[in-house]
């Protein structure tokens, strides 16, 4: 039986005259980490925008978790997001007049229902239980990407969605970071980061590579993973 | 959540929600100082213009047929038709008899003033009573002429003061006659002699006649008990199509116009009732002074209605700015919630809660502070205080509601179109 979490089928989106995807094939496993590489320009934004539900592609199918989201209207794709996707930005994202668990918490209102204790439990999952009550201005660039990740599982979402989650983050804050994606993937969470940081690129399970809209390598990194990491941990 | 994010919005904006609670101050005040006035000022124009005389006349209904037939104001058929003295009071009894402010009963005469002949003027110069119903009443013709320019002293009710009179300015400019002088009227046989009270000036055609206590010309005439006309002054409600069909006809509306009619203080309908208590009466609406009252209080309305229609244009212009602002300084925030998978229409909800918030407290502000702007319409313009409506409240919420989401509409239309893709991958 299939574990398909994901799957690009002949996915494209063109802008005018400008194919900022171009036939795209990808299938994800449930569990998988995989991590989307490639210079500016060459689709990575489009293709998690994609996936992401905050955009439909201009021909070919995405099924998520069994459904096709390329014909889904907008009220659709904010469900289905709302329930299946966890997002993680570069820039963090945190409303910046919430304290970190009200931060949590906004994406349980808009999901189910706000419950505190479990938004702490999200926190002290990512180390922040003591800063719970602090605004986003109160705490450093790693603790606000780590909210961002409390935040993005609150909801269990089928996949953790990552766009250059660690491009604003010290050495020290990406290695955090990194350690957690690691403990999320082995407590089973898929994850899909992009990236332009290879070391980070290079700890996931999987690695494709973008350019120009198309995929120019997909690169298996299971044989390397357990290494990459320690090294990275390191 | 929902609550809590709305509060510390507001807290956080505050300087901006802020600008928002005084643009809706404004437009409230404004909006409740205009209606309170408009619906209060019909009385109070009402009674500015009641110094300008009586708006109805009640004639014998033979005496009006003359005038309305041929013309006539005098002469056989006019001068010998009379209403009864007695049955004036009964103006006070009808529907809206307190809408009938002041009125007096005038006999016209005449008798031989140093071998001429002077009109004389027969009146209630004052009348003070108690009417079956309790109410005090205190009208007669000086409150009819409050124009007039007197040298000595109005004649009153007094008993002390019958046999006094007062001469119209030409009158007693051509005979060399001052106040305190005493003057010598023959009719009919009957002399009497009169000290005149009071010289007034009227500027119309009383400056040659004598006017005096109605029982005095009664006498003289030898017609007691009788009078010419009623001057009849009223607080009346402006003509609309159904007074004006009612005027021509009661007869022609139905029993439901009739008695909306009839329940409505129209000058026709007042004259109506007038003529169902004064026997033998016909009563007719001065309509130069009617209509002019009419034509007054419509256009002040219109220019109240106009202020609150600009007003609240105005402040929804200010809203929209302020709000269109606000979200596209909150763009991100915004897009985030919508990333995180709220739905349009509760982000619409949120930021029009926090507008509507902002504006109920402004709204509730503006209210009492235009309640004082009223107070003070009304006291500089009329020198009296403004009744507050309670209808206000529900028209002003209305308007202030309309107001508040007319002006959010730019700022709801842009979050609907905004795209989290667009504002999230701002690197």
């Amino acid at each position: 039986m299939s574990n398909k979490i994901l799957e690009l089928n002949n996915v494209s989106k063109i802008y005018g005259e400008l194919k900022a995807l171009a036939d795209i094939n990808l299938s994800v496993n449930a569990g998988d980490w995989l991590s989307i590489m490639g210079p500016s320009g060459s689709g990575k934004t489009t293709m998690i925008n994609i996936i992401g539900c905050m955009d439909t592609p201009s021909t070919g199918s995405v099924i998520l978790d069994g459904v096709d989201i390329s014909k889904e209207d907008s009220s659709s794709l904010t469900r289905i997001r709302r329930d299946k996707i966890g997002l993680i930005f570069q820039q963090f994202h945190l409303i910046s007049y919430l304290t970190a668990v009200e931060n949590v918490m906004v994406a349980q209102y808009y999901h189910s229902m706000p419950d505190e204790s479990e938004a702490m439990e999200a926190l002290e999952k990512v180390g922040l239980k003591d800063r719970a009550r602090h605004l986003p201005a109160q705490l450093s660039g790693g603790e606000q990407q780590r909210v961002c990740i409390a935040r993005a599982l609150i909801n269990s979402p089928k996949i953790l969605l990552g766009d250059e989650p660690t491009g604003n983050l010290d050495e020290e804050n990406e290695g955090i970071v990194v350690d957690l994606f690691r403990r999320l993937h082995s407590e089973g969470v898929t994850i899909i980061i992009v990236t332009h940081d290879p070391e980070v690129g290079d700890v996931a399970q999987r690695k494709i590579i973008l350019e120009h809209g198309k995929i120019i390598d997909d690169i298996d990194q299971s044989a390397t993973f357990g290494e990459a990491l320690k090294l990275r941990s390191k | 959540m929902f609550l809590r994010m709305i509060i510390k919005t507001l807290v956080r904006q505050k300087s901006k929600m802020l600008m928002i609670a005084f643009t809706v101050i404004l437009g409230v005040s404004l909006s409740t100082a205009m209606m309170n006035v408009m619906l209060g000022v019909g009385d109070k124009v009402n009674r500015e213009l009641k110094v300008y005389g009586a708006n109805i006349t009640v004639r014998h209904k033979d005496a009006a047929l003359m005038s309305d037939l041929y013309g006539l104001t005098e002469g056989l058929g006019v001068n010998d038709k009379f209403l009864h003295e007695e049955d004036v009071l009964k103006l006070k009894s009808i529907f809206w008899g307190f809408n009938i402010i002041d009125f007096a009963p005038v006999l016209e005469g005449h008798a031989v003033f140093k071998n001429s002949n002077v009109d004389l003027i027969g009146t209630w110069p004052e009348k003070n009573a108690i009417l079956a119903t309790g109410e005090e009443l205190h009208t007669g013709l000086k409150s009819l002429r409050t124009w007039w320019d007197i040298q000595g002293e109005w004649l009153n009710d007094s008993d002390s003061d019958k046999d006094s009179v007062m001469i119209g300015s030409a009158l007693a400019s051509q005979n060399n006659i001052h106040v305190g002088d005493s003057i010598t009227l023959t009719n009919n046989g009957l002399t009497k002699t009169f000290r005149v009270k009071a010289v007034f000036n009227d500027g119309g055609n009383y400056d040659e006649k004598i006017l005096m206590h109605l029982s005095d010309v009664q006498e003289l005439m030898h017609l007691p008990g009788k009078v010419s006309h009623i001057e009849v002054s009223a607080l009346t409600t402006p003509d609309n199509d159904l007074a004006r069909k009612a005027a021509q006809d009661p007869r022609s509306l139905s029993p439901e116009e009739y008695e909306t009619w009839y329940c409505t203080a129209y000058v026709s309908a007042i004259c109506h009732q007038i003529q169902e208590v004064i026997r033998d009466g016909v009563a007719k609406p001065v309509r130069q002074v009617a209509e002019s009252e009419g034509t007054i209080l419509n256009k002040t309305t219109l220019l109240m209605i106009l202020i609150t229609i600009l007003s609240s244009i105005g402040s929804a212009l200010a809203i929209s700015n302020l709000i269109t602002a606000s979200v596209i300084e909150r763009s991100q925030e915004l897009g985030l919630l919508k990333a995180l998978g709220a739905y349009n229409w509760q982000i619409a909800l949120l930021v029009l809660s926090e507008v509507m918030l902002t504006g109920l407290a402004g709204g509730v502000i503006g209210y009492f502070v235009g309640i004082g702007f009223a107070q003070i319409i009304g006291q500089t313009v009329f020198g009296s205080y403004i009744e507050i409506a309670r209808m206000v409240i529900l028209i002003v919420a209305v308007i202030l509601f309309l107001v508040t989401l007319a002006g959010s509409i730019p700022a709801i239309r842009y979050l609907m179109a905004l795209k989290p893709t667009e504002v999230l991958h701002g690197k």
